[in-house]
Order: C-alpha cells, then structure tokens, then sequence
C-alpha cells in the first residue's frame, strides 16, 4: 500500500501463511486498523467515527424497519403506527431510525466544516474531498426519501415541493418530473420508488464510504497543523504519526460513547424534538399545511433556493439574458444545487499555499461568518417566504457563494499566512511532553 | 477540548431548534403548560387517570371520533390504562366492527381497534396529542419539551377549556369562537361542560379537570410505549455514561506514556 512508511502484516503462523497467499485479507485489515494516524489530530476528528456508526444504525434498524412496513399510500401510515404500537421493540428502532438520521446530518455538517476550517480539501485530497460530497449529496437523497415513507403530511407535500424542483428546469422540466414520480402527482408509484432507492443508496453510500477512507488511508489523514506527516524515513515517520488502534480507536470510541449518550437522551425522553408535528396526521393531497418545512438538515440549502425571487436583480438579469428560459424557480434550482456545487470544488478555488485555517489569520474571520452564516440560513430556511426572513435568506445566500468564489480565491493572494511548524512532531511536543526547554 | 465539542454540540441543538420553532410555531396561541404526570425524563403515566380519560373518551369524544390505529387490547397493558382482562373484553363488545369474513358487523374483540370516526369531519384522535405540538420555548428552540413534554395534551386541554360562548353562522354550519384554535373558529360545538361523567373514584369532575384526563388519555393512545420508551433510554444514557467514563480513563491511561515522555531533541 502506498502512503506514509510503516510497519506492514507478516503471516508468522502456517494457517496465516495460508490464508494470507490465498487472499491478503488479513493483511488489509492489519494496514486499515494500524495506519499510521498523525498524532496531533483534535477532537474535531472524531466524527467520521461517529458518522461510520450512524450509516450502520441506519442501515441495521432500517432492515428491521422494512420487515414490518407496507410501501402502498392506503397501508404506509398504519403500519408505521404498526410498528410504533405492535412490533416488539419497534417504538424504539423506529425513533432510532428518525432521529439516527439527525445525528448522521449533524455529524456530516461538522465533519464538512472541519474540512472547510483545516483546509482537508487540499491536494492531494481531492478525492476524498469529492467523494464526500458526493456521499453528501446521496446522503441528502435518501433522507429525503426516507421521510416520504411515513407517509404523513410533511411527507407528502415535502415530496411534491422537492419533486416541483425538477419541474423548473427549461423545456424537460415536466416530463422529468412526470417520470421522477412515476405519474402526475405523487403517488403510490412515487411511495414504491422512493421506497427502492431508499433501501439501496445506503449501499451506494457504504461502498463510497470504502473509497473514501481507502482515498485518505493513501495521502494520509489531515492534521490541525496542515502539515504533512514526514515520509521520507520510517523513523521520521514514527515521530509524527501514531498507529490507528489502539490510540485513535479508543478516542473516537471515547467521543462515540459521549455523543451516543445524548442521542439516546433525545431519542428516549423527546424523540419527536426534530420531528414536525404534521407528519403525524395521514398524507392527504386534499389539505395542504399551512407552512411546508423540510428536515432541519435541508433547511439552509432550501433558503438559498427560496432567497432568489422574481424581483432580485441577478434573476432579472439572467432571465432577461435568456429570453425568459431561466426564470426565478429554475434560477433558485441552480442556485441551491450551485451551492453544493460550489462546496465541491473548494480544492481548486482556494489559492492559499497554507493549509490549516489555523495559520491564516485572516481566513479564520471569513470561515466563522461562513459558518454563521449556514446557521442564519438553517433559522431562516425554517421561517415564512416573506420579508424580513427573504432578504436575509438573499444575503445569507450571496456570502456562501461569495466566499467560495470570491473570497477564498482572494485571499489566497492577498492574505499573509503565518508558517505552521516544520513537522508534526513539533506541534504536538509544544503541547505535551516534558516542558522543559528544549535548547 | 471537550468544550468546543458541548459548544459545537449545543450550536447543533440550537439550529436544528428553529426547525422545531417552524414545525408547531403556527397558532400563534399561547398554550397554558399543564404539570401531566408523564412530562419529564422520569414521568409516568397515571394509570387512574387514564382510566378516567378512558371514560370520559367513550362517554363523550367517541361519539364522533375515533381512535382507528389503537387496539382495544392495549388498554390491558401495562403502563397503559391496565384494565382487567375481563373488562376489555366486556369493554370490547360497546363497540360493533364490520366483519370482511362475515361480511356483516359484529361485536368488537379485543384485537380490534377502537371504530373509525362517525362523522367525516371529527378527525381521527389516535395521534392526535403528537400531532399537535404546543411548546417552542425557549426563543424557538423547542428544547423545554425535555421537561415539559411536546404540548400537544396541553393544545388539546387548550381547546376543551377555551371556548368563549360566542357562535357564528356560516354557510348553514355553526362555528364556536375557541382561543386555542388556530383560526379561532371551530365547528365543533363544545364537548365538555363540566359533570359531564361520573367517575367511580370520587375524582373531580369539573370541567378542567376533565380536559386534563381526557388529554392524558389521548397522549397515551398516541404514545403507548412512552413508559417503556423513557426505560430504555434511561438504561442506555446510564450505561453510556459508564462506558464514557471507563473509555476516558482507557484513554488518558493510552495515551500518557505519548504525552508526558521526555523530549528527544
């Protein structure tokens, strides 16, 4: 395996001898647990732990889930209340499930942000930068699926809102959604295929989830310093890094068992907090409720969709340019799928030569209004279409994308970096080890 | 360290609270908080009084509505009204249910559910009390739920205890001024008045009281496991915790002879 020089599996016995010349099983598992792991990492660096275990709860109580739910719009809101009332332990696995899905969105939004703020993105890692986000955006597909199942209100009419998205787009716009939904309207075609792609992409998900650690176990882990972990010896190498188990095990453990410990708190004494209450009262496509919210975990993406109206001169402008072809719902489309896109390619349009925010003074100021600004987002997403919550939707939208095409490549240029220690062993021995001085 | 962690932790809540402000934050009613038996980590449903509101629901409500994703057996159970076999099934047979296999109406059994709604436009009560959240507290953040509970009970006491007395006509249907409300007309007229039942416990019957046990009822039929719910999650945080504290020991003992070694250099 390519990567950061370190001790690799020797077969000693004569059944691993066997194993091992047959299929290098054991061998991959030896480099995947010990990979050497720079030393200095954060607490900011638990949350892929955490995410691994929110996709295999997902997964494990969603099997269990299945075998009690009827994907049909007359049987899928009563054999919920099924589960909820009859199954053995089904109450459970089902607020497990809900607000499973919570923690997974609240672990990728400071595991993303993380990223963003360390500069993780950096060559050589964008294709584990990539390969995130497109695990992201899957992430964001079965969730939303995965709500329509219950097939209560909020499920029905979030799904047509969602689904509308697609009817904005020029010219295929109708017949795309027509054939997203398997009909007019959504349906019981629509339930059953949102009910198949939900089952599936989680293991879409675990597969990218391999390449993605296989991605970051070739370049190595990012660090808080931004510096790479020093390759050129095997010794050097040791200074910087730690092996995988039992150091960073034990620790995202520690930090898994802290977070699971509110999770279940929630999940046990206010399971509905997340929820909308709406979702309780059956999908009827006769009444609709009198506001449409998404999950918390879409909201600021869906202010930014919502921000861009027909009176917003940029949306004049290009709907003037066009001839009328992008209008103000088509452009919100672009603009909400423009902002993951536009996290996407942070690799390419952050010109800085340092990598950890911690070194880049000015950086720092933009990244937490940034951060800020996905807050005031997430609040107005939640809030009425109206003013004041759309102009600061509007402005909460034009930082995003400002800070991902105009500031960071600025900055880059304009910014005067402070220089990050030498080596990874120099970082962390200012913090720990014998305080004496060392000259 | 672990500060940023509670603080990252608590910025997470607190976002994921305006979704919680939006969800229920419509009415715009304020929604006086009722101290339930079952609010809180550690609250637990009176059995009497959901044998009063059990009462009260046949007496009164089911005259309309119905309790159609609740089976008739569960008022058996434990942490539920946990009536006497005998009685639910005597209980059972108030109620007459249509039969595919007789195709004929027969007397209710235990494994049926409660009967459908009689009138088209009474609303289903199953799940009523989580269908209508009350509490958004503090500053929108829904997080006084913890203690409180949702504050659906409390909608639903709201809407037994706040008619006016006022009445309007419209379009041939009569509409009651109610503050609870959203609109603040309802088109049902009001169910409860006071000694509207007797109970055989010698428990107050006026009107408040009876709005109160009526909700607890509609809560537990919302949410029968909400006893064996905050068991479990209690046993889970308090192992967690453990796990947590053997896990940081484990941690800091690994980690030691990496932090405090004498410099190399």
């Amino acid at each position: 395996m390519a990567g950061i020089p370190h001790d690799h599996y020797e077969p000693k016995t004569k059944g691993e001898k066997w194993v091992e010349s047959r299929l290098p099983v054991i061998g991959l598992i030896y480099d995947t647990i010990m990979i050497p792991t720079p030393k200095n990492l954060n607490w900011m660096w638990i949350w892929g732990i955490v995410l691994a275990f929110c996709l295999a709860l997902q997964i494990v109580t969603g099997i269990v889930l299945v075998m009690h739910y009827t994907p049909h719009v007359d049987l899928a809101f009563a054999s919920v209340e099924h589960i909820m009332r009859d199954v053995n332990g089904g109450f459970f696995l089902r607020y497990l499930h809900m607000n499973g899905a919570s923690l997974f969105f609240f672990a990728v939004y400071l595991h993303i942000f993380r990223g963003l703020y360390y500069g993780s993105y950096k060559a050589p890692r964008e294709i584990t930068w990539i390969v995130g986000m497109i695990i992201y955006l899957l992430m964001m597909a079965t969730g939303f699926m995965g709500y329509v199942l219950p097939w209560g209100q909020m499920s029905f009419w979030g799904a047509t809102v969602i689904t509308g998205l697609f009817g904005a787009i020029p010219f295929i716009g109708e017949a795309l959604q027509t054939w997203l939904l398997g009909g007019p309207a959504v349906d019981n075609a629509t339930l059953n295929r949102f009910f198949s792609l939900h089952y599936l992409l989680p293991f879409v998900i675990a597969g990218l989830v391999i390449v993605h650690i296989w991605a970051f176990h070739t370049t190595g882990n990012n660090n808080p310093t931004g510096v790479d972990v020093r390759r050129d010896s095997k010794a050097n190498a040791q200074k910087d890094t730690l092996p995988f188990w039992p150091y960073f095990v034990i620790k995202d453990f520690f930090a898994l068992a802290v977070v699971l410990a509110v999770f279940f708190a929630i999940v046990g004494f206010m399971p509905n907090f997340l929820g909308h209450p709406d979702n309780y009262i059956e999908a009827n496509p006769l009444a609709t409720p009198a506001h449409i919210v998404p999950e918390w975990y879409f909201l600021p993406f869906y202010a930014i969709l919502r921000a861009f109206t027909a009176d917003v001169w940029v949306v004049m402008f290009f709907n003037w340019i066009t001839g009328g072809i992008i209008d103000a719902k088509f452009f919100g489309v672009l603009a909400m799928f423009g902002a993951i896109v536009a996290m996407a390619l942070v690799p390419w349009l952050d010109t800085s030569r340092v990598r950890s925010g911690k070194y880049r003074p000015t950086f720092k100021w933009w990244f937490w209004l940034l951060a800020l600004d996905f807050m005031v987002l997430m609040w107005a997403g939640a809030m009425p279409a109206e003013p004041p919550y759309s102009t600061i939707s509007l402005i909460g939208a034009t930082y995003w994308f400002a800070y991902f095409f105009v500031i960071l490549p600025l900055l880059g240029v304009f910014e005067k970096p402070q220089t990050p220690p030498a080596t990874i062993e120099e970082d962390f021995d200012a913090h720990y080890g014998d305080k004496t001085p060392a000259e | 360290m672990i500060k940023k962690l509670a603080l990252s932790a608590l910025a997470a809540l607190a976002l994921s609270g305006t979704a919680a402000h939006a969800a229920g934050g419509e009415s715009g009613h304020h929604t006086e908080n009722v101290r339930f038996s079952f609010d809180g980590p550690f609250g637990a449903f009176d059995q009497n009084q959901l044998q009063r509101g059990l009462k009260i629901y046949t007496e009164v409500c089911s005259a309309c509505h119905g309790l159609r994703y609740v089976p008739i057996r569960t008022l058996a159970d434990e942490g539920g009204p946990h009536l006497p076999e005998d009685q639910v099934r005597a209980y059972a047979g108030n109620f007459e249910v249509f039969d595919p296999e007789l195709d004929d109406f027969r007397a209710a059994t235990p494994n049926d559910h409660f009967p459908m709604s009689n009138l088209e436009n009474a609303p289903d009560l199953s799940l009523m009390a989580k269908a209508r959240a009350a509490f958004h507290g503090p500053q929108g953040l829904g997080i006084n739920q913890f203690l409180y509970g949702i504050g659906g009970p409390e909608h639903i006491v709201g809407i037994l205890t706040g008619y006016t007395g006022e009445t309007r006509e419209q379009a041939g249907v009569t509409y009651y001024e109610n503050t609870a409300f959203d609109s603040g007309w309802i088109a049902m007229a009001p169910p409860l008045a006071g000694q509207d039942v007797e109970f055989d416990d010698g428990h107050s019957n006026d009107l408040h009281h009876e709005a109160e046990d009526v909700a607890a009822f509609l809560m537990w039929a919302a949410e029968p496991k909400l006893m064996a719910r905050k068991q479990v999650g209690f046993v889970a945080v308090t192992f967690l915790i453990l796990l947590s504290v053997l896990l940081y020991l484990t941690n800091k003992r690994i980690w030691k002879p990496i932090k405090h070694r004498k410099k190399t250099v």
